[in-house]
Formats: structure tokens, sequence, C-alpha cells
């Protein structure tokens, strides 16, 4: 018929014109014969106004660019899926770093190829300030029990356990992904870990620090340490259980070496921190504090009644 | 109005007639006048605005901006769900709010000392890099408040704790000891508590609903080293 003959002409040239105003519309491979006359229905129907055909016509080129790849790094939907988490999302992981199972790697059981950001940095953040403020609180405890021990805020100390624990929780695991792909030749089964699934695990590694530290505040030297090997062996083992199906078919001198390296590693971070914000305190009594306390307005503690042979300057309030 | 347009008298047509055909039997009298002035009513109390904050005096203008600052700090110290905060942020009483913590909580120049408080650069940075990465935090996981307005939010809602600062300055002048400390504790808590509760009010509905504990955690971890930062505090 003629009237569909003359349809069918405008269908092509009214696609073309806008085509050509939209020149960064994907043209679909896939064959999906309803959408070019689902565009040109609606051109015709709407009648003169193109306004109204410009405003269809860029949803559709947005859904017919959404089977492109990720955006770019610089935008911030990229940044924005590694944020993309549910509470319970990431109290499951939480729990899974608390217990390791042999045989249940991490990655693969509790991250599912989905890391996320927020649980490295939130834990790191929260480690950080965790140690700093019970390393404080030590001081105050064992200066009730021992009051020549000199008292001060040491905010200093927040400075260092944030930089320590980011450059461990980001510098480790970038070293460790670095290695294994350079390994890479050697496997055949099984692909690596991404740098953030590598990131992702060492962050979720660090949780069982925090309540750990939490408990060395309880002054007794033996529990302390113990306290200390039980949330290094469960971390560690979190970690070697994580690294394990990488490691096995490479030779037994590198696995052993990479998987030992690990563990060192962890127990320097765990002893650092414990040497350095749970100082023995007899060390601090013997600090240089007491030359310059003159200038302190230190004021008595008052229920003991004051020793005669500490004189001004080691007595502060609490 | 095509029925209105329709010539009345004439015999009963059972078709109906096409829009807008009895326009042309309308006639155009001679003598109204087809001309005037089109104003817009609006427009005229824009003009009225605009003059008036030009040309009113310094001290209308300062009042104003004060009163803003003084209805949100009421509104953090009765914390209800309203808007007010969200929709007209401004970011003045944060920095007051700052400044006067940094302020208080810097240790003294005289004081050599490696291990003391926190300096003023420490103390401001602190609670406006903490602002920022909350912001970033809840925006990356999704939440629809705008980026200021959220800085706003917790910057009065710093308001409790700087109460509580005060307090304890004052109750640190009086007779050192246990009770001292148990006073200054209890004070702290409660404003740490009010602080948290009022930011909650906030910025919880902003979030989506699986994530608000993900979202509202690190308010706690920023108002809590705060809170650590006023306790620890000594002159």
């Amino acid at each position: 018929m003629a009237a569909a003959d003359e349809l069918a002409f405008h269908e092509f040239e009214e696609a073309t014109n806008l085509l050509a105003e939209t020149p960064d519309v994907t043209t679909i491979s896939r064959s999906d014969p309803r959408t070019p006359e689902g565009q040109v229905a609606v051109a015709v129907g709407s009648g003169g106004g193109y306004g109204a055909e410009d405003e269809v016509e860029s949803d559709k080129t947005a859904l017919l660019q959404e089977p492109q790849p990720q955006p770019g790094f610089w935008t911030f939907s990229y940044y924005q899926s590694f944020f993309d988490v549910d509470t319970s999302q990431v109290l499951d992981r939480i729990k899974g770093s608390l217990l390791p199972r042999p045989g249940h790697s991490f990655v693969r059981h509790h991250l599912r190829n989905r890391p996320d950001l927020y649980g490295p940095f939130w834990i790191c953040a929260t480690l950080a300030f965790v140690l700093a403020v019970t390393g404080n609180l030590t001081v105050v405890l064992a200066q009730r029990r021992d009051p020549s021990i000199h008292y001060s805020p040491q905010f200093h100390k927040v400075t260092v356990a944030g930089i320590t624990i980011y450059c461990y929780a980001w510098l480790v695991p970038l070293a460790l992904w670095a290695f294994l792909q350079w390994r890479k030749g050697v496997r055949e089964r099984m692909g690596p870990y991404t740098f953030l699934e590598t990131v992702c695990f060492y962050g979720y590694s660090l949780f069982i620090f925090i309540p750990t530290v939490v408990l060395w505040l309880i002054p007794v030297p033996w529990l302390q340490w113990l306290f200390g090997a039980l949330a290094l062996a469960l971390s560690a083992a979190g970690l070697v259980f994580t690294l394990w199906p990488i490691v096995r078919e490479d030779t037994r001198l590198v696995a052993s070496m990479l998987l030992s390296a690990v563990v060192l590693l962890h127990a320097l971070l765990a002893m650092g921190c414990k040497f350095y914000f749970f100082q023995p305190l007899p060390l601090e009594h013997m600090a240089p504090a007491h030359q310059d306390t003159s200038l302190h307005p230190n004021v008595v503690l008052t229920p003991t009644p004051p020793r005669p042979m500490i004189t001004e300057g080691l007595r502060l309030q609490v | 109005m095509a029925e209105a347009a329709e010539s009345p008298g004439e015999p009963g047509t059972t078709s109906p007639r096409p829009l807008f055909a009895g326009l042309s039997d309308i006639s155009i009298s001679q003598d109204i006048p087809v001309e005037g002035e089109i104003t817009i009513p609006m427009r005229s109390r824009i003009r009225e605005f605009d003059s008036s904050t030009l040309n009113e005096s310094v001290q209308n203008t300062i009042m104003r901006d004060l009163k803003a600052v003084g209805k949100k700090f009421m509104h953090v110290l009765y914390p209800r769900k309203s808007n007010t905060l969200l929709r007209d942020w401004d970011l003045w009483g944060p920095l007051v709010l700052c400044v006067t913590l940094a302020l208080m909580l810097q240790r003294g120049s005289a004081d050599s000392e490696n291990d003391g408080g926190p300096q003023f650069a420490e103390v401001f940075v602190i609670i406006w890099f903490g602002a920022v990465t909350i912001t970033l935090n809840s925006k990356l996981l999704g939440g629809n408040i705008s980026f200021f307005q959220s800085l706003c939010v917790l910057g009065y809602c710093i308001l409790p704790l700087t109460v509580a600062l005060l307090v304890c300055r004052l109750v640190l002048l009086a007779k050192p000891g246990p009770i001292n400390f148990i006073v200054r504790l209890f004070v702290v808590i409660m404003m740490f508590a009010w602080s948290i509760v009022a930011s909650t009010a906030f910025l919880a509905d902003s979030q989506p609903p699986n994530r608000k504990a993900l979202a509202v955690y690190p308010v706690f971890l920023f108002y809590f080293v705060i809170s650590w930062m006023i306790l620890t505090f000594t002159p």
C-alpha cells in the first residue's frame, strides 16, 4: 500500500536524523527489530515537537548504553561499586574472618568475587583509634596503682597508630599481589586474586585485633601474651587458608617461604603494637618527662596522702 | 470552550462541529483597547527583596545570619525530625564550634613535651577530615544527601560535646579527685549520646534501609574520638 511504503521511507529518514543528532548512541549488534520501530513510532506519534522526541531518545540512548563496560576511574560511580555492601554482608564477612576453616578460602566463600573497601577501611580506622585509646588507658590504670608514673594524653600515638595500620593494610597486600602476579605463570588451575580482594581479606583479618587490644587492658602479663597469641593464630590461619589454594601449585620452597613471610609480618605487627602502645611501665617512669614537670600546673591526687619522696611534678590529677 | 464558540440560533444539527469553528463569528469591537501592560506579580516581589538586602543595614545582615545559626543550634539541642538543618545548610556554625573546640583542647606553647594533648591543627584536621570522610562514606554507600548538607549536620552536632568541654573545664577548677573524674565522665558520656542521637535523627533517613548501620557507625567513631580528646584533657 502506498501509505505503508511512505511510512517505511519515513522510518529510515527519521532514524538517520535521530542518530545524527545523538552521535554517541551505540548500535546494538543483536537483532532487536522492535527497537527502531518503537523509536520511530514515538517520533511520528508526537507530532511536530522535537523536544519530546529528544527526551525519549535520550532515555532509550541510556538504555542502549547499559551493556558498555564499567565507568572510568575518574567517575564517582566507579568507587561506588566498591561500597556496594549491606550491613548483613559486612557482618557475615567479619564472622568469616573470625573463624577460619581449613579448605574454606575467605575470598571464595565470603567475598564471592565482590570485594568491598568499606570493611578494610573502617576496620583499620577503628583499630588505630582503639590502639591509641587503650594504650592511654593502660597508663591511667597503671597510675592509679602507682602514682609515680607520669600521665599524659599522648596524642602523637594516634598519628603513629594510624600510619602504621594503614601502611600495613595497603602495602603488604600490594607486595603480596605483585609477587603472586609474578608467579602466575607457574599455576595452571587457579587465577590469582585481584588487588582489591587481597586488600579486602587482609583488612578483614585485622578485625580480631580489635577485641584483643581491648582485652590487653587487663594488666596480667601472661594473659596479655595468651590473648595476643590466640588472635595472631586465628588471623594468620585465616590468611594461610585463603592463600593456600593459590600457592599450592607452586614449588614447595616458594610456597613455604611466602606463607612464612606472611605469618611473620603479621606477628611483627602484633608484637610491635603490643610493645609500643602497651609499654612495660617502669620504662616510662624513667622518661625525661620529670625534668620539665615544674612547668606543669600539676595537682595532687587526693585519695593517697602525699608521699614525701614524690615532690612536685610527678603527681597528676585524673 | 468549543461549545461556547458555536453560534447559537442554528437549527439543531446532529453532527458536532469541529473545534473553533465559530470563532469567525465573533467580531471584535473597535472600542475595546487590546493593549496594556502585563505585570507578573512575582517580579515585583523579587525586586523588592533584592533591593532590601542591598540597602539594609549591616546589623540586619549580620542578625539574619546569626538568627539562622541560632535556630540551627536549637534544632540540635532539641532534635526532632525536621528538615531545617538539611534545607538551609551553612557552615558558620561548624566553623565556630570547631575553632572553639580546637582552641580549648590545644596544649599550651610552653609545653615542650612530645606526648601531650593535641595541637590546634590536629584537632582541626581530625574534625574536618573526619566529617569529610564520613560524608564520602555515606555518599559511596548510596545515600542521597548532598556533600555540604552532611558536613553541616555533622558540624552542628558537635555542639553538645563543646558544651561538655566547657563543663569539664569548669569542673576541673574545683577540687580534684575521683569524684571529679566521675562527674566529667558522666557529662561526656551524656553529651556523646546526645550528639549521636541528634546526628542520627538527621542523617539516618537519607540512607538505604539495609545500610543504615554501615553509615551510622563512622559517626559513632568520630564522636567517640572527640569525646576521648575532651575526657583526657588536662589543663
